[in-house]
């Protein structure tokens, strides 16, 4: 491997006494933290399985319902969150290179990543419940025939063709007529099955997103400890997997939630 | 490379198979520059997957998004992840959970799609409102 001019800073390194070196425990480490993720994956796993039957048997509801989301502060949110993926895995590096100064900074930056995202996260929140766009019973139908008139048309515009042609083969094709609206941007039935799925994903998301800030602040006092360093980088990398796992989740719900088309 | 703040004996470390390091870490720093190049992709391909939602392509469209998204996702994975110079097995670990998710989710929708002709058009199961 290659040596440094001056010797890299390494950190206070501690071995537990059933390992026998380093590089066992941390292997040992690095496979529970994975075994971890895939539990993560699979309870994901389960919301996106309701995602997916819920949107295969009633298109028309996402269809409408994905309009009354800001796709622009979920792109917003996107960017924030792969920018702090970015500086995450680069406070790796920085502790495996015993950068202490720039880890702690990278940290703080991935830390203040995430207040933002929950920030603009609240933003859209309280917008829902103030027009009473939530799950279950607690959907305003009365508010969304009222406020979301414009966003309906806008939907049936924004939805284009595709919408359209759903609609008017749900109506032929249902045996029960269907008693929605005149127009043919009428708000469908059982809107507030969408927005109970947005705000379980998201909630969870979001409850994911605090916990592992919590992990980050937790590593941005250690690094400030100067804990950190090339012998010792364990509790970044495997914090860091967290941080990019709830990333990997993002990646995935922004699209199926704000871009159905 | 071995190290002399190494606690056990060298006969000790011969039990970790593959450690040339003496049983030391051996860390591998990704290069600034690939993380840079892989931020800029993810956001790039962010751009294009809320783009491409302005043109209709039909059915397309949920395919292209999911793919964008997979290949975002393969980009987090390889190299923020590190999984590119990992073990093999920690991505054998990944592929396993997602290939069962992925059975989940296509066994139930065979499932449900299966009852498709029972169900009424525009009503949700089990919900009132």
């Amino acid at each position: 491997m290659s040596a440094t001019a001056t010797p890299r800073y390494e950190g206070k390194a501690r071995l537990a006494h059933y390992f026998d070196t380093r590089a066992q425990q941390y292997d040992s480490h690095k496979l529970g933290m994975w075994l971890f993720l895939v539990t993560e994956v699979l309870m994901f796993g389960g919301l996106f399985c309701a995602y997916a039957i819920y949107r295969a048997n009633h298109p028309e509801i996402f269809l409408y319902a994905h309009t009354l989301l800001d796709k622009n502060l979920g792109a917003i949110n996107t960017v924030v969150l792969l920018f702090s993926s970015f500086t995450m895995a680069w406070s790796v590096r920085a502790a495996m290179l015993g950068q202490r100064r720039l880890l702690a900074g990278l940290l703080a930056i991935t830390l203040l990543c995430g207040f933002a995202f929950l920030g603009i996260k609240g933003v859209e929140y309280n917008h829902k419940w103030q027009h009473g766009l939530l799950w279950g019973d607690r959907f305003d139908y009365a508010a969304l025939q009222e406020h979301g008139a414009g966003a309906g048309a806008a939907a049936a515009g924004g939805a284009g063709a595709e919408g359209q042609a759903v609609m008017s083969e749900l109506d032929r094709a249902a045996e029960v007529t269907v008693a929605h609206g005149h127009e043919p941007a009428a708000i469908p039935r059982n809107v507030h099955i969408f927005f109970g799925i947005y705000f379980v994903m998201t909630g969870l998301h979001g409850i994911h997103v605090i916990a592992g800030m919590v992990v980050i602040g937790w590593l941005l006092r250690r690094a400030v400890r100067s804990d950190f360093g090339s012998r010792n980088y364990t509790a970044v990398d495997l914090g860091g997997l967290y941080w990019h796992l709830v990333d990997l989740i993002w990646i995935f719900l922004f699209p199926l939630l704000y871009l159905i088309h | 490379m071995d190290e002399p703040g190494t606690p056990r004996d060298p006969a000790a470390t011969d039990s970790v198979l593959d450690e040339p390091g003496g049983g030391d870490l051996r860390p591998h720093p990704v290069p600034l520059r690939l993380l840079a190049a892989t931020f800029g992709a993810l956001i790039a391909l962010t751009v294009a997957t809320v783009a491409v939602t302005y043109v209709d392509l039909g059915r397309l469209n949920l395919i292209l998004a999911l793919s964008i998204a997979t290949v975002k996702g393969v980009m987090v994975a390889e190299i923020f992840m590190h999984l590119r110079w990992d073990r093999p097995f920690h991505r054998f670990l990944l592929l396993s959970a997602l290939s069962f998710v992925a059975l989940f989710i296509g066994i139930l929708l065979l499932d449900s799609t299966s009852y498709q002709a029972d169900l009424i058009q525009g009503f949700a199961p089990g919900v009132s409102q």
